[in-house]
């Protein structure tokens, strides 16, 4: 079959859904590759990169959408390129299937199928081909650079012979992976790293980018991101209030923010008001990554870059990933690559379109004429954290209580212990005559005198302790011993062989014990 | 003036044993521990010999180094992992050499009855103590040395199923006759009836009714336990042969057999007691056999188990600053110690934290891993229990498990519903990194799926774990 990649039809996208370099290991997999001219130019490939890759190069979009079977793009297709879309063909690209009735009606109808890359399930089996990570790792960083680009100071802290320089302080609200991205390079730049985000489990995520990770004073639990697929849910009005009151306490230190804040199919949470923006100060930088979805500052202006009246710069771009149009290719186009490595499980060149692998499923908005979004839910689940048990704080009378009471315990119990023993020593005595007596008390302090003795032996020597009680418990050769001397033939031969026999014990467990004892040596 | 010397001699032996256990609280003191156990018993059996009631000591002497030249050859012949069957087996003659004391007591005491008084006054010896018991004595020495064989015999053959267990000549799986439980009741129920037989009449019958009985009962009880509950068993049995011994203290009147069969017994309960509560188990339940019931579904595992390749773990150790060894039982019987020591000198002469994690009852027998990687040169002071290292994993790059299974199954605190659910686990899912080396994709001894294999942070290490451990060596630089 043939995979085709168009150019990009949307203004000022210069991403492209296939590099030289994945068409290769596409060609591996049996398929024949194919990409309309130009369509590589903003991500740096030319049409001679791409015919030296066996790759055909076609002049027109017609032409490509004609012939290929699979048609790899990068945006959510527009209705012109859909019409081209008929029975058998295979369309890969975002969809943005919640807010594109339209475009999945389309597709039905002609009767193609659509993988949304968008709707891949995040699974660690498919993290490989999940675009929406690829490229909010990506935005993270160009987020920071583009900060750095306009603000006037450095992001670390310096002191020069021409004077100081104070370091950068930047807030990054919501920590996922377009967040951690930021995170990263901005505490690798030097700047001191605020990070913040309604999930507390990402804490430690966040300490360990270098990040110091902002705690609300708030006593609620959280839901763990884990059991809404790894993205952030809902938050009550009094946990958003607690959040809103420790950024405002925030807003006049920090030099850069970086709102990434997105809560699946819906807009994006005001998390920046206008009043912590003016209680920045000048020269301060806002990075709005959430700027597609409304925002998560209401002063931001989609694909705009606009300064407030106290010279604060609002960036509201949504095309970060095609800002760096070779790096965001290059990943996409694996996705892509992977994508189509689990589609063509026999390496064959041929589509097998398994409606029964959750990845696969998941992506699938429409199929064999049928819509098929929102997909069922994974069959495989990030396993959630347990919830937390409280445990509950003792006062020190409660402590002093207990401890007394569990003393009070023990003794009873010792107490309790030592008279139905004392009793039955005393029942004993009563029938047993006293030669009996005399060698019971022997016995009793023995097993005491073991006990005590036996609870110090350290763990690592159990083998050596069995290997010599083994040998002692030999000691049953004294028996045999009295008796040998007396009596009949029989009596003397099984009294030859008890001896024998623990005197095969005797020497072997106390050489076994000294050989393993031998061995136990300090480093 | 010869009797005070014997019993002289006894209490010095006492003591002596009672400070070779006492010394095994550290690598070092039990070294000289050792010592002190040789002593006690070559003064022990010295004493015995020059004491009253002994006779035909050449032949004794001669039967002694008999035995002491085939103990030598296997003790030093016997390879480390064999520990456990090595263990087993010598608990199977001392149980052995139990029934025969019992045997011959019951004979001289036949044979003294027999006898009119006059014919007593002139008895020496062992019968000579035996012709000075009053009614009562005898009848409380019938019930001792019927217990002593009684107990013998257990320790015999369910010693000899536990070795054959262990050596892999018997299948470890838990197996029982058709009749299960009942089957040994009866035969407890008929040991009991033949003591009050015994008891009234002393003939020779019921005790050996009950031999046969005491016989079936240690057969079928240890072959009724799986091969993971080994550590129980042989301790269990060495805490028979122990009692064993005392039991034939009480009928010979020998202070010294009391003292050491207590000693013994008792160390081999706390043992079973100290394994039992590592799995987190009853007593009874290990001895009854298999797993106890579980209280609903278990919990399924989901996610795929994703291996890799010697040089993706080397490449990982290789970065990694601190590493945390769990070997099990699979390490002792691919006899990948030395490679296991291998790698950790290899991994401590760059200066990396490499630790070994050992859970109580990894292996055959208690302090099995000890043994092996001691024999394998590696230093104790890094080999670390449980509850000294549990808190550690959350701070170790990689944690390798070699050969274990169940003392690493996360489902024990996870799944309320598993059938090792509480038992005290090496949470080793917490380090950063977990290889697994695993022969196959089977479940462990107890047939349970371990959720560990599935976790997103665990890489399996398929093949033999000494291959494998070959061919990783080469890779660590």
């Amino acid at each position: 079959m043939i995979i085709g990649t168009p150019k990009e039809v949307f203004e000022g996208e210069a991403r492209v859904a296939m590099t030289p370099e994945s068409a290769t290991q596409l060609q591996k997999l049996g398929y024949e590759c194919m990409i309309e001219s130009g369509a590589g130019k903003g991500a740096g490939y030319s049409d001679a990169d791409y015919k030296d890759a066996g790759v055909t190069v076609k002049k027109t979009a017609n032409a490509l959408w004609k012939d290929a079977d699979i048609i790899a793009k990068v945006r959510q297709p527009d209705a012109a390129e859909l019409k081209h879309l008929k029975a058998g063909k295979t369309l890969i690209s975002f969809f943005n299937p919640a807010a594109n009735d339209a475009g999945m009606k389309a597709a039905k109808t002609k009767g193609a199928n659509v993988i949304a890359m968008e709707m891949v399930p995040r699974i660690s089996r498919a993290q490989k081909m999940d675009a929406l990570s690829s490229m909010a790792n990506i935005a993270g960083y160009r987020a920071v650079i583009e900060a750095g680009n306009n603000f006037g100071r450095f992001f670390t802290g310096q002191i020069t012979a021409a004077g100081k320089v104070p370091p950068a302080k930047v807030l990054v609200v919501g920590a996922g992976v377009a967040g951690l991205a930021a995170i990263g390079t901005s505490t690798s730049l030097g700047a001191i790293t605020y990070a913040f985000d309604v999930r507390p489990e990402v804490a430690e995520q966040v300490e360990s980018m270098g990040a110091e990770f902002v705690y609300l004073d708030f006593e609620e639990d959280q839901a763990d991101g884990a059991a809404t697929g790894g993205y952030a849910a809902v938050s009550s009005p009094e946990f958003r209030e607690a959040q809103l009151a420790k950024f405002r306490e925030l807003a006049p230190e920090v030099d850069i923010v970086i709102t990434t804040a997105l809560i699946p199919n819906r807009e994006a949470p005001e998390l920046w008001t206008p009043d912590m923006v003016a209680a920045m100060k000048p020269g301060s930088v806002i990075i709005d990554l959430a700027a597609e979805k409304g925002g998560n500052c209401k002063l931001t202006v989609m694909d705009e870059k606009i300064v407030t009246d106290n010279g604060v710069t609002i960036i509201g771009y949504t095309d970060f990933p095609s800002r760096m149009a070779t790096q965001a290719s290059n990943l996409y186009a694996n996705n892509i690559r992977h994508m189509m490595t689990d589609l063509t499980p026999e390496k064959d060149g041929q589509i097998n379109h398994d409606m029964e692998d959750d990845v696969i499923r998941g992506a699938t908005v429409t199929h064999e004429g049928e819509i098929t979004f929102p997909p069922p839910p994974p069959k495989v689940a990030a396993i959630a954290a347990q919830p937390k048990v409280e445990v509950k704080e003792l006062t020190p009378e409660e402590k002093r209580a207990e401890e007394v009471a569990a003393f009070k315990a023990q003794t009873k119990s010792q107490v309790t212990l030592i008279v139905i023993g004392a009793v039955l020593l005393l029942g004993v005595g009563l029938v047993a005559p006293a030669s009996f007596m005399q060698h019971f008390i022997v016995f009793v302090l023995a097993v005491f005198v073991g006990f005590q003795v036996i609870w110090g032996v350290a763990h690592s020597l159990h083998t050596p302790l069995m290997a010599v009680t083994n040998a002692i418990s030999s000691i049953i050769i004294l028996g045999a011993l009295m008796q040998i001397g007396s009596g009949s033939f029989l009596v003397i031969l099984l009294a030859a062989v008890s001896v024998f026999m623990t005197g095969i014990n005797i020497f072997g467990g106390f050489l076994v014990t000294r050989r393993m004892l031998a061995m136990f040596q300090k480093s | 003036m010869e009797f005070g010397f014997t019993t002289a001699a006894y209490v010095v032996s006492a003591v002596l044993f009672i400070l070779s256990l006492g010394g095994l609280s550290g690598q070092e003191s039990a070294k000289r521990a050792v010592w002190y156990g040789i002593a006690g018993m070559a003064l022990a059996v010295a004493a015995t010999l020059v004491g009253p009631g002994a006779g035909y000591w050449l032949l004794s002497i001669m039967m002694i180094a008999a035995g002491g030249a085939i103990g030598y050859q296997l003790a030093t012949k016997v390879q480390m992992t064999q520990m456990p069957e090595l263990v087993a087996a010598m608990h199977s003659l001392v149980g052995l050499a139990a029934v025969f004391v019992g045997y011959i007591a019951h004979i001289e005491l036949g044979r003294v009855l027999a006898m009119d008084t006059h014919a007593r006054e002139a008895l020496e010896g062992f019968a000579g103590l035996l012709a000075h018991k009053s009614g009562v004595e005898v009848a409380i020495l019938r019930v001792e040395l019927f217990l002593g064989v009684f107990i013998g015999a257990v320790t015999f053959t369910g010693s000899i199923i536990a070795y054959g267990k262990l050596a892999g000549k018997v299948d470890s799986a838990a197996e029982k006759l058709p009749g299960g439980h009942m089957l040994n009741a009866g035969a407890a129920g008929i040991s009991v009836l033949t003591l009050i037989w015994y008891f009234n009449t002393g003939g020779f019958l019921p005790l050996f009714i009950m031999t046969l009985a005491a016989l079936f009962i240690g057969y079928h009880l240890i072959m009724g336990i799986g091969g993971a509950d080994m550590p129980v068993v042989v301790s269990m049995l060495n805490s028979y042969s122990g009692w064993a011994a005392a039991a034939i203290g009480f009928s010979l009147g020998n202070d010294l057999l009391i003292v050491v069969g207590a000693l013994v017994g008792s160390s081999g309960a706390i043992l079973s007691y100290i394994m039992c509560k590592a799995m987190n188990r009853s007593f009874v339940s290990v001895i009854l056999g298999g797993f106890g019931g579980t209280s609903g579904p278990q919990m399924e595992v989901e996610g795929e188990q994703v291996a890799i390749d010697a040089e993706g773990v080397a490449t990982s150790l290789n970065e990694a600053d601190s590493v945390i060894i769990i070997p099990g039982y699979g390490m002792a019987v691919a006899q990948a110690q030395s490679a296991v020591a291998d790698l950790v000198r290899k991994l401590r002469a760059q200066g990396k934290n490499v630790r070994f994690a050992i859970h109580p009852v990894a292996g055959r027998l208690p302090g099995h891993m000890n043994v092996l990687l001691a024999e394998a040169k590696v230093p104790y002071d890094i080999v670390m229990e449980m509850d000294e290292i549990n808190e550690d994993f959350p701070e170790t790059d990689v944690a390798i498990v070699i050969g274990s299974n169940d003392i690493v199954n996360p489902a024990a605190q996870e799944d309320p519903n598993s059938p090792i659910a509480g038992m005290p686990v090496l949470e080793c899912w917490k380090a950063k990194q977990v290889f697994v080396s695993k022969r196959g994709q089977g479940t462990g001894y107890s047939g349970i799926e371990n959720p560990l294999f599935f976790k997103e942070n665990t890489r399996m290490f398929y093949g033999d774990a000494k291959a494998s451990l070959d061919t990783l060596l080469p890779m660590i630089d």
